[in-house]
């Protein structure tokens, strides 16, 4: 009897100790936790206006350390990284992200680049086909004679060549 | 051996079509209209002593909207802050007694303007110090962008036909130091 009663004392004890030791871990953990990297993944391709030129990641003051930690929250309560960068975005200005978003006046970063290159390379290109057939035949654009006519203009320039001869 | 030669024909230069010259010159006016209205914003100094101060809305942290516009006739104290900003700490109790002395008369109103901040902790900072009068963040960095602040703090005083009457960075040393600028705009 006396030795039964010492099993259940011993059962109830480690049973109180089990749930002793994992309520407080409970309590600490409300989210599932979210590594550095994590936080670093989204932060590095974001800037706080307070240090500029900085990324995010890597900047060393407070206001960048409380930013980081409200990603890590975010990241925790199931947030993508779309919806953080909107979300900073719209709290601090675009000029946060590193990547214009691509809305309003923004979409000319994304569109007048390429536009340029493209006119540049048409510009390019048209010059370049003017300057080879300008090669050809200097200043003007050709069509094809008759053998008829070749034989004229090369007895032409033969007696050219020949009066200039007798000149000098 | 007889092969086809060319020939000299007179030189007529292809030229574009109208429109494709028309289009590329708006393009590149409408390019620099743009760039000419950037420059201009960027070399928009701050709001002068006596100027006119642009109407603003200010969401406050209770979700509370609060219009400039419809503040006139009253001196309005507006003050930016961070909860990661020390010397603002210096200077929260002073603003926090200093609203609680002209709330009676209504003459007065004090607002908060949390700049680049997170709200967590900017509500902490609020809880810390027992400041009552309305607060809220600077979203998108609007209304401190229509100052041109330059950090925190800094307190900009309104007076009652809505041109700025006084500028104030870096911490207010007492209460007698906010007083003695908002004394002489009460009407």
């Amino acid at each position: 009897m006396k030795k039964n009663r010492w099993i259940w004392i011993t059962l109830l004890l480690s049973l109180a100790a089990v749930v002793m030791s994992v309520r407080p871990a409970e309590a600490q953990t409300p989210f599932p936790p979210v590594s550095d990297d994590e936080v670093n993944a989204v932060a590095k391709e974001m800037y706080c206006p307070v240090c500029e030129n900085i990324p995010l990641d890597v900047c060393p003051t407070q206001a960048c350390a409380q930013w980081r930690e409200l990603i890590r929250l975010k990241l925790s309560e199931g947030w993508s990284e779309g919806q953080i960068k909107e979300y900073f975005a719209n709290q601090y200005g675009d000029r946060v992200l590193e990547e214009p978003p691509r809305r309003g006046l923004h979409w000319l970063v994304y569109i007048l680049p390429p536009t340029f290159f493209i006119i540049g390379l048409v510009i390019v290109w048209r010059v370049f086909r003017t300057s080879r057939k300008g090669a050809a035949l200097p200043g003007a654009p050709v069509e094809t004679i008759s053998p008829a006519e070749e034989s004229d203009v090369l007895r032409r320039i033969e007696e050219d060549l020949q009066r200039r001869e007798r000149d000098s | 051996m007889n092969e086809p030669v060319e020939k000299l024909t007179e030189n007529q230069p292809r030229r574009l079509p109208r429109w494709v010259v028309g289009l590329a010159f708006f393009i590149l006016l409408a390019f620099l209209v743009l760039i000419a209205w950037g420059l201009r914003r960027a070399q928009q100094g701050p709001i002068v002593i006596g100027q006119k101060v642009p109407y603003f809305t200010l969401h406050t942290f209770e979700g509370e909207q609060i219009k400039t516009a419809d503040l006139l006739g009253k001196v309005v104290v507006l003050n930016f802050w961070a909860s990661w900003c020390k010397p603002c700490e210096q200077e929260a109790a002073d603003l926090q007694r200093a609203y609680e002395f002209y709330a009676p008369s209504g003459q007065v109103v004090f607002l908060g303007v949390d700049w680049v901040d997170t709200e967590p902790e900017a509500l902490g900072y609020l809880d810390q110090f027992n400041i009552t009068y309305p607060n809220g963040p600077d979203l998108r960095t609007k209304i401190s962008q229509i100052f041109r602040t330059t950090g925190v703090p800094e307190t900009y005083f309104i007076d009652p036909e809505g041109n700025l009457a006084y500028v104030k960075k870096g911490p207010f040393l007492s209460i007698n130091e906010i007083m003695a600028v908002i004394d002489p705009l009460i009407p």
